[in-house]
Parts: structure tokens; sequence; C-alpha cells
């Protein structure tokens, strides 16, 4: 079956993989970009006037509850939730039931993506066996499955001699770690942001150094192992400030940030409602204004969604017992535009860059470009399309959404995954 | 006095007393003062909830509150319904929200409910119809021990502005210092918390408290103390190291009652544990309201209930 040639036109092309930044036609055809510049017909053209075309979307961090927790996301639905907030690609996290921890599991997510058909999931397999932080996951076995990183994501590795371990064996295939920063010890039984609020609220508290000792002790291992070491959501301003001197320090330290990490603070959970529950916790002023500041200087290299999806039942409970997350993979890139763009903190190319070769460089992936030859991933951005948030309308199976109800700025309207359209906001795109 | 003023008492729900204007505050005091003296009477009972249902919904195990609170509903002449349950913090099975839907269906008028999470009473409210009233959410705030702290102090001092009260324990874990200490600020009195520094956050200085590790600094500069109830279980999560250390540093002995104010008001919430926190001579003794405390809980509970059953008429 081949694929119909499609022509985007009167576009802004802005892909960061080349510098570039122009006005210009694309032309993608058998699943490849053929060429940018003045372009023939084309099976179907696209009228792209007032829409950036970029490299299509990356989330290196996503969670599919797939296998073990089909009743809130599968990797079909969280495909297609992918596909509608214009991700081609998603990297997803082994927090499953059971998780992901050997060769199986890891073409199993492969195979149910395929199955899908929507884009690119990746999968991330587990630093540990089990999770557990004791034992070695088989990694080397995992690689040739196609795992694109190690994460024991939603806990951290918390001693420090297993992950020295898993930074030192990593370092055969060329892939990172990527750690949830807290200190268990230190967190215990905390549900939100440690500090005065949650003193206020009656709550127990996750304090922010918790993510900033294990920042700190990973930096020292990693800099011994000599691995590329990646930091999963950066919540804390002292985190933050411990990467940019690392990253000064010429180690091969990156990291990420969510965008409720941008936007919302501690004082969102003042009404106990769970869909402001997320680990790590919404933390204070200072720490937010910290994260943007990341993201300007470059201290953070990418933005991602750290989607969670869990089931209405589980977030109706009480603020103490509901599991931590919320989704994001069809609003990340609308609450982006509007903590980064909105107030004039980076442009259009940085933002693109931040989600697409910044995460493939990450996680060794051949995308995140429209150079010719490249994968036909591509993603048409309204820049000033203003929407309203309706949870009810989202292609996730979840709903646990705290943006529920917020007026945004910008849109993704078109999602071309391997040349084939997997999605189409029918308001925007003409044909 | 705040009847004087033309005052219209307007909630359906009592959460905490954080939310508490000053003027409600004494709304429900000088109403408790009015119920307070039903309970002199031969015939103990009022007509004011007669033909409603109050319902008991306890999460957690309590013996005077429950008590307090179902003796209160029975002399405004409602029916009392108990329900005790078992907390489930899964979302397979009943959840919180199912257990008060099935009790609304019964056709209840006011939900009293204590639960282990902080928050559940505020959650209550978003699924089901009936009043309210906070008996006790996790770390969080317990109202109704909270006025009626309030009300004993008022009772014994005459007045609550610019009286210096000490709270003594654990700080932390307690929702009683919660309540106490937004109540007393926003009637004008002076806080002091005190406890081991692993109970003492420092943002409670943000709410308006002054910290203290010192006892015997403190003790002779206030006119009430309020002594919390040690939970030995803190001792296994490191907090303190012995019960002997903490009766130690912060009991109140007859040695420290003896260079506090003459006066002194000495309070507990209750249940007290002889020799720890207080000492039984102390607890006994004439300058304790730990009774009057439980008597006045019954005057305060009949207010509150009286006057959230009269805002959810009227709003009918």
């Amino acid at each position: 079956m081949s694929i119909p040639s499609i022509k985007i036109t009167n576009g802004r092309i802005v892909d960061p993989s080349q510098n570039l930044d122009t006005q210009a036609d694309l032309l993608l055809a058998e699943g490849k970009v053929e060429k940018i510049g003045r372009v023939g017909q084309a099976e179907e053209t696209i009228d792209a006037k007032g829409l950036i075309v970029c490299p299509g979307l990356i989330d290196m961090h996503v969670h599919f509850r797939e296998p073990g927790g089909e009743e809130a996301e599968t990797i079909a639905s969280g495909s297609a939730a992918a596909v509608a907030g214009g991700f081609t690609s998603v990297a997803c996290m082994p927090n499953t039931s059971p998780p992901l921890d050997t060769e199986a599991d890891i073409e199993f997510v492969y195979r149910q993506a395929l199955r899908a058909d929507q884009c690119n999931v990746y999968p991330i397999g587990a630093a540990t066996k089990g999770r557990a932080g004791a034992e070695l996951a088989e990694m080397g076995q995992m690689v040739r499955a196609g795992a694109v990183a190690f994460s024991d994501d939603g806990a951290s590795i918390a001693k420090s001699g297993v992950m020295l371990k898993a930074m030192q064996y990593v370092t055969m295939f060329d892939r990172c770690i990527i750690q949830h920063c807290e200190d268990p010890d230190l967190a215990g039984e905390g549900v939100m942001n440690g500090g005065a609020t949650a003193v206020r609220l009656g709550l127990p508290g996750i304090s922010s150094i918790g993510e900033e000792l294990i920042v700190q002790r990973d930096i020292v291992l990693a800099r011994t192992a000599g691995c590329r070491y990646h930091v999963a959501h950066v919540s804390t301003a002292r985190a933050v400030a411990l990467l940019r001197q690392a990253k000064a320090g010429a180690l091969a330290v990156t990291s990420e940030v969510c965008p409720h990490h941008l936007l919302l603070t501690e004082e969102a959970c003042v009404g106990y409602d769970a869909n402001f529950k997320v680990n790590p916790p919404l933390r204070t002023k200072a720490d937010v204004e910290a994260c943007l500041q990341g993201v300007v200087d470059g201290t953070i290299d990418c933005l991602v969604s750290d989607h969670a999806p869990h089931g209405a039942e589980a977030k109706e409970l009480e603020f103490l017992a509901s599991p931590f997350g919320m989704i994001g993979l069809e609003t990340s890139l609308a609450l982006f535009a509007r903590a980064l763009i909105e107030p004039g903190l980076i442009g259009w190319p940085e933002l693109v860059s931040a989600m697409t070769i910044k995460p493939a460089q990450i996680l060794k992936l051949e995308k995140g470009s429209l150079r010719p030859g490249s994968d036909a991933d591509v993603t048409l951005i309204d820049p000033n399309r203003s929407w309203r948030i309706d949870a009810t309308r989202f292609a996730s199976k979840s709903r646990n959404c705290p943006f529920n109800g917020t007026e945004v700025p910008a849109k993704a309207v078109m999602t071309i995954v391997g040349g084939r359209i997997k999605y189409r906001d029918v308001d925007s795109v003409r044909r | 006095m705040s009847k004087e003023k033309g005052f219209v008492w307007r909630r359906r729900h009592l959460l905490g007393l954080e939310d508490l204007s000053r003027e409600e505050l004494e709304h429900i005091l000088d109403t408790a003062a009015g119920f307070k003296e039903v309970s002199t009477r031969s015939i103990k009972k009022v007509p004011a909830l007669r033909g409603k249902v109050v319902v008991n919904l306890f999460f957690e195990d309590s013996t005077r509150t429950r008590t307090s609170f179902a003796l209160a509903a029975s002399r405004l002449s409602a029916d009392v319904l108990e329900f005790s349950a078992k907390t489930s913090s899964v979302s397979k099975g009943e959840t919180l929200r199912d257990t008060a839907r099935n009790i609304e269906a019964m056709g209840v008028d006011l939900v009293v409910v204590r639960h282990p999470a902080a928050g559940a009473p505020l959650y209550l409210t978003r699924c089901i119809e009936p009043s309210v009233v906070n008996a006790g959410d996790g770390q969080h705030e317990h109202p109704t021990q909270g006025l009626l702290d309030l009300f004993t102090i008022r009772e014994m001092k005459g007045r609550i502005e610019g009286l210096k009260v000490a709270i003594v324990g654990d700080i932390a874990h307690s929702r009683v210092a919660r309540s106490d200490l937004f109540g007393l600020r926003k009637l004008g009195a002076e806080v002091t918390l005190i406890g081991p520094a692993t109970l003492l956050p420092k943002s409670f200085e943000d709410m308006g408290a002054s910290l203290s590790y010192d006892l015997d600094e403190v003790i002779g500069r206030v006119d009430v103390v309020n002594m919390l109830r040690v939970q030995n279980e803190r001792i296994t999560s490191s907090v303190f190291p012995s019960v002997q250390e903490y009766s130690r540093l912060f009991g109140l002995t007859r040695e420290r009652l003896a260079r506090a104010k003459p006066g002194l008001l000495v309070m507990h919430p209750g249940p007290i544990n002889r020799g720890v926190e207080i000492a039984s001579d102390v607890a006994d003794g004439a300058q304790s309201a730990i009774l009057r405390q439980v008597s006045n809980g019954l005057a305060v509970r009949m207010a509150v209930l009286f006057l959230l059953n009269q805002a959810g008429t009227k709003a009918a």
C-alpha cells in the first residue's frame, strides 16, 4: 500500500534541527520528507497559512497503563491522545503492572503500538528487576528489543550502589538512565509539597530537598560512571541550580519539565481536589520561576507531559488516598505555549526544539527533523488558536486533567506520522 | 452581642475554623451559651431539630466526640443515626462517596463526619446535599473541639482578646492545634506552640503563632495552657526518643504548674495519658478545666447543629 504524497503550502517551517525558520512549502512522499522549498504537485495539498509546520512532536515521558491498568489507558488510547495533542512519537515509562523489565515486555509495547497504528511508541525499560531498586534488569536484551532508555520512574533508584551499577552498565549500550529524583525516606507518606500549605491543610508533605539530594548524588555518580543521565520532571529551584552547575562542568546531564510545574503552585491543592495531586508535587512560586528560567537558559532540555492517566474512581477518592498523576498529552503543547510563549520567555523555535530534536537526541532516535530523507513525522500548530480545554472530548481514556476549562492560546491542528495524517482538527485545517 | 449587629448565620457546613469570621465565631459561642442553660433544666430537651435526622458517620474510632454529638442532637430532638465505617483507601470497593450517598439516600439532614483523610468533609459537601459537620479530618481541623476550647476559655477568663495561650505537644499532627490556633488568633489571643522540634513545623509562624521548644520558659507568662495528647506510635517514626524524655521536657507536672501564673487555666482535649503529657494531680487539680471542656462540648455542638440546620432550612 503506497502512501499518498502530501504538499503542505504557505506554512512557517520551524525546524530547529536545521536551524530553519522560514516561509516555505514541504513535500512528503513515500512516508519520508522529500523537499522543503518550492515543490510541485502532490496527491493531497494542505493549506497551512498562519500555521507552524514543524517536525513531529516527541514526548519522552508518558504513562500508558498497558499492561495492568487498561481501564485508565491502553497503548491504543494513549497513542490516540498523543496524535490529538500533536505528538508523532512518545516514550512510555515502564511502571506498568507487571513492569516493563524484560525483552518480551519491550516487544509487547512495539506490537501493541503497531496494532494501534497511531504514533510511534518507544518503550523505556525498567532499570532494575520489578522496579524494586535492588537488582539490575536485563538491560542488554531490552536494548536489542528496542528499549530507548532505562528508568524506575514512579520511584527513585534510591540505593547509591545500585544506581552506580545501573549507570555503569548502561554505558555499554549508549542509553541514558532517567531518574525520578525523590529520596523515599524523606518523602515518606507525603502527598503534596512539604511546606507551609501542607502544614495548614494537615497533609503530609514531600520536601523539595528530597529532589535536590538525589539530583546532587546522581550527578556525583554519573561523573564516576561516565554515563548519560537524565532528570525526569524537574520541579524545584535547587535541582535547576544543580543541573545548571553540572552542565557548566560539561557533564552529560539533561532534564525535562512538565507544564504543571511551570503553571501551578502548591496553593492549587487547597481545595483537596485530587486532580492536583501529582508526583513530583506542585511546588512554590519560586520553584516555578526557577523552572521557567531553566527552560529559558537551556538548563532544562525537554518539555514533557508526564501523562499519567487514572480512572475517575481512583481520582474521586480523598486527596490522601488518591493516586499521583495528571494527564497531559492533549494539553501540553497549549500549556507550554501559555507558560513560555505568551509571556515572551522563549519563541516557537526554542519550544519546538525542546519538543522535537532535543528528546530525539537524548533517546538516540532518528526523529525530530524535517531534513530530506527523514521520516515524514510532521506537526502543524496554530499559534493563534485560542480554545478552552474540555476533558470530556479527550481521546485518552482518562479525565484527570487539572486544567479542564482553562483557556489556552495555541493548538496542534494536524499530526502526520510516517506520511499519514493521523489527526486533523476539522475547524482549522482546510483541504 | 453579634445578634445586635443584625448578624445572620448563613453557613450550611462547618468544615474548619480557618474559614470563619470573628463574627461567626462569636455567634456560635453566644448561641452555645444559650444551649448551656438548657442543660441545667430538669427537662434537657428542646424541639429545634424535631423530625430531623443527624448521622454520626465515623471512619475513625472515637468515644467522646461521637457521644457528644449524639447527645447534642438528641437534646435538640433530632433522630440520631450511628454509622461506623472502615475507610478503604482503594478505588475498588465502596468509597467515601458511595458510603455518603447511601446514607444521604436514607434522608438525613446533617452529616457529622470524622475521617482520617484531611479534606474528607469538604469532599463530602461536593458529593451530597445535607449539611456537613467536620468532627475531625486527619491532621487538618477539629472545629467543634476548637469551639469548645474557645467557649471554655471565654467562660473561665471572661474574654479571649489579649490572652496568652500555650498549646503543647505534637503540633505537626494535631487537628486540635490547628483549629485552636485559627480560632484563638481570630478572636485576638496570642498563641505560643510548644513541642519537640520534630513535631513543630516552622511554618506555623505564618499562621500567626509563636514557637518555642521550652515549656519552662513559656509557662510563667501564659494565661491558658492546652496539653495535647501524645500518640505512642510517633516514637517509631523517630520524632522523639522516648515517652519518658517527652514527659520530662514537655509534661505538665505539679512543679511546672507552681511556676505558672496564678489562675493558669489547664486544658486537655482528652483522652489524657496520665503521667505523660499531664500529671495526674494536675489533671484532677483545681485549675483543670478538662471536664468542663466536655460539658461545654455538648453546648457547642448543639449550637453548631442548630445553626447549620437553620441555614439549611432557610436555603431550601
